[in-house]
């Protein structure tokens, strides 16, 4: 039996068409374009101006709290800009802009390939390195992981959970990770584990990936204390919660956090970026990132560095399709739909899917049958049929009382309604309008 | 490079299911009832479907355009399975102008008063049913024999159904086993060969479309199988208390609307809980009802009774009974 979470939970077309594709480099850009946001949490105070000539992982802005990230330059070249420019998000936000000249590195930077076995920093230098360099959680969320490995007083992990679920439909990154940076990643665990000083690091890969299930296992048989575990094919798996409760079956208390449960989860990019971080001194400066879709000519993986324009790396895999009806940054469950293909790519970007006009659309909303698979579907036990409606009728007192913030914006409810209601868009008015009343309460 | 592209809230995803998809579902398990019905009360039975589904279809139709004046949604297939219902609950040789007086109470009181599809608090084709029932009580339990002048379009030859026979037999002091020798086997029965209503008396041809929807995922086992299996464990404590007084529980469960009413009608989605510990709840008390009311109401049959009253505790068990959440904190005591 493949471990699982118990509740919940769908299983959209995988449309995995990259995952074959290796990672291959992606030429430099001519120009980049860095947000000094790209992380949860405070944004982070620019250290450079105009006219700046700035080294590949030199300091761009400086983190601006404990909950913040540094953030470098992915490119050497002069800064000629630094201007709000509108992201990913659709917002405009503070970015530095810099025209590409060579490709001049820090000293302080190990480029080597070699493989770097033993771990000389303790545990709070690690974290300390981990800080500086801007690592920050590479599956999607960006919540900055020096803050994860700084575990509270009062509380103790006992086990590492690595998530490479990459459950979300079409997007391969952390799979081509996991095959093809095996090695390097899995020093990136025992770095972690040392960091955490736990001695027990388990790995959930969904059951789709056989190769690198197969892989990591092997790598693993002399590395005791790390497992390997195939997760069943669910939306999803990947969610922190669920996978928590199907590798190690601990339930996350309502509005608590994975440490609650003596745990810590990290994604398998990041582990491979804190290999880099703390063996070869490098910064967050690249990532891999999926480029596909239905009608995309050649589906790749490209190894990007941060600040490429989307639109280069669609460029690369054979242009934007025809029939593009929306370009998505991330899956598409989770990701978010891209007004504008000249943003740049962030620490958070794990794929960009081109969909269809056909399938780009919201289908015509009919009424609400009560069919309850939108309950059923709930991950969290909640019920999306009840929380639209209160949304709607902006009744926030019950929208709140009905543990709205426990909604992890999985979105199964809106992909399951045979109505195709949009449950979870009024479920995210609930939530933002509940954490205001929340946060108004407080002061 | 930029043209026009779309751009909305995550998921950008959508499932297959549709609301005409599970309603047409629904609509195909209750064909080979319907055939069944033909089968036994011949033209009669057909004539009466096809006007329950034409008065319903066209009952909303004309509400929705007319009074309402919003897009009508005739072809989302839920007037049709208002229609089938109906029919199914009537006898087959229930006057044409009683059969669309039901639509119409079904269609329009049922359902459209409320709103629509998906806001009735009652299941329309019960509504319209227990409304002829009480309105002409004799139209509505003048049940044509099975098998016999199947071409007729009036069927002349009446008699009661199982419940009724048992009833009155008892009322009257005779021993439950010389009313039992009177009716057919229980074999025969399950089949459906037995007075009643035109859809509801094959048991076998109402589990054919059960299974049916639980494989597509149309409905889940727990209403029907609370149900019966509540209908089951009461009528059996009764049995065994005294053979002789009460009927068994195999004859509770394949005669009259159980069947019919577990499988098509308390599984009703818009009418019934949303969570399963409130599906359970609500089947267990259909089941309960039903046969308190056969045993101990003045009606031989209550299951029509039994769900349209636990209907109306749905908005209740949905307030109270939440599903559980993950990570739920154990509130003080």
């Amino acid at each position: 039996m493949l471990k699982t979470f118990p509740k919940g939970g769908v299983h959209p077309p995988e449309n995995k068409m990259a995952s074959g594709a290796a990672i291959e480099v992606l030429p430099l850009p001519k120009t980049v374009t860095i947000p000094i946001a790209q992380h949860i949490g405070a944004p982070s105070t620019p250290a450079v101006k105009r006219g700046d000539l700035v080294k590949v992982g030199q300091i761009l802005a400086q983190s601006s709290g404990f909950v913040s990230a540094n953030i470098h330059s992915s490119v050497s070249g002069k800064v000629t800009k630094v201007d709000d420019v509108v992201d990913s998000s659709g917002y405009k936000r503070k970015s530095v802009i810099i025209d590409v000249d060579g490709d001049e590195w820090m000293e302080s930077i190990d480029r080597s390939t070699d493989l770097i076995r033993n771990i000389s920093m303790t545990s709070s230098q690690i974290v300390q390195r981990v800080m500086e360099c801007g690592i920050v959680g590479m599956g999607g969320a960006t919540f900055p992981s020096h803050v994860k490995l700084s575990i509270p007083k009062g509380k103790t992990a006992d086990v590492l959970i690595l998530n490479g679920v990459e459950c979300e439909p079409y997007l391969t990154s952390d799979h081509r990770v996991m095959l093809e940076r095996a090695e390097e990643m899995l020093i990136g665990v025992q770095i972690l584990m040392k960091a955490l000083e736990v001695k027990k690091a388990l790995i959930g890969i969904e059951n789709n990936k056989p190769d690198a299930i197969e892989k990591l296992t092997k790598l693993t048989a002399d590395k005791p204390g790390i497992e390997v575990y195939a997760l069943k094919v669910q939306y999803p798996q990947g969610g922190e919660k669920q996978l928590i409760k199907a590798l190690i079956n601990r339930e996350v208390p309502s509005g608590g956090l994975p440490i609650d449960v003596g745990t810590v989860v990290h994604n398998v990019g990041t582990a491979l970026a804190v290999y880099e971080a703390v063996q070869k001194n490098k910064p967050l400066l690249e990532r891999v990132v999926t480029v596909t879709g239905r009608s995309v000519s050649k589906p790749a993986n490209y190894l990007v560095r941060l600040g490429t324009p989307v639109s280069q790396l669609i460029e690369a895999s054979g242009g934007l399709p025809e029939d593009t009806g929306k370009v998505i940054n991330g899956g598409p469950m989770m990701g978010k739909a891209l007004n504008n293909l000249d943003v740049a790519v962030t620490k958070g970007t794990s794929g960009i899917v081109m969909i269809p006009q056909d399938l780009s659309q919201r289908r015509e909303i009919k009424n609400c049958i009560r069919c309850a698979r939108c309950t059923v579907v709930c991950p969290m036990g909640l019920e999306p049929y009840l929380l639209m409606t209160l949304s709607e009728k902006a009744m926030w007192e019950n929208v709140e009382t009905n543990d709205v913030m426990d909604c992890i914006e999985c979105g199964s409810c809106s992909y399951t309604c045979p109505s195709d209601r949009p449950l979870l868009d009024y479920i995210r008015l609930g939530k933002g309008t509940v954490s205001k009343l929340i946060r108004s309460r407080k002061q | 490079m930029n043209k026009l592209i779309n751009v909305s809230p995550s998921p950008h995803s959508y499932g297959n299911d549709s609301v005409k998809k599970v309603m047409y579902g629904v609509v195909l398990a209750m064909i080979p009832a319907m055939l069944v019905s033909i089968f036994y009360f011949g033209i009669s039975a057909l004539i009466l479907t096809a006007v329950a589904i034409a008065s319903a279809l066209f009952f909303e139709f004309a509400i929705q355009k007319y009074i309402m004046k919003v897009k009508p949604t005739v072809t989302d297939g839920s007037a049709i399975i208002t229609g089938m219902l109906l029919a199914f609950n009537l006898p087959s040789n229930l006057p044409i102008h009683l059969i669309i007086l039901g639509s119409f109470v079904a269609i329009a009181i049922g359902k459209m008063s409320f709103g629509g599809l998906g806001q009735n608090p009652f299941n329309p084709a019960l509504v319209g049913r227990v409304f002829l029932l009480i309105s002409f009580p004799v139209e509505m339990t003048s049940w044509p024999k099975p098998m016999v002048n199947r071409m007729a379009l009036v069927d002349a030859e009446t008699g009661a159904t199982p419940l009724a026979m048992v009833k009155e037999g008892l009322k009257n002091n005779e021993s439950l086993s010389s009313i039992m020798d009177r009716l057919p086997e229980y074999s025969e029965m399950f089949l459906g060969n037995l007075g009643g209503s035109a859809g509801e008396v094959s048991a076998l041809a109402i589990l054919v479309g059960f299974v049916w929807m639980i494989y597509r995922k149309i409905i889940t086992w727990h209403i029907p199988v609370f149900m019966l299996g509540s209908m089951a464990a009461l009528s059996g404590i009764l049995w065994l208390v005294n053979p002789e007084g009460f009927a068994d529980p195999v004859f509770h469960l394949i005669t009259g609307g159980a069947m019919l009413g577990a499988v098509f009608m308390a599984t009703d989605m818009v009418t019934s809980p949303m969570s399963v510990k409130g599906q359970i709840i609500f089947a267990v008390g259909i089941g309960v009802l039903t046969i308190v009311i056969r045993v101990f109401g003045a009606y031989p049959e209550g299951v029509s009774f039994a769900i349209l009253i636990m209907n109306a505790f749905v908005p209740l068990l949905n307030t109270y009974l939440k599903p559980k959440r993950f990570g739920e904190i154990p509130k003080a005591v």
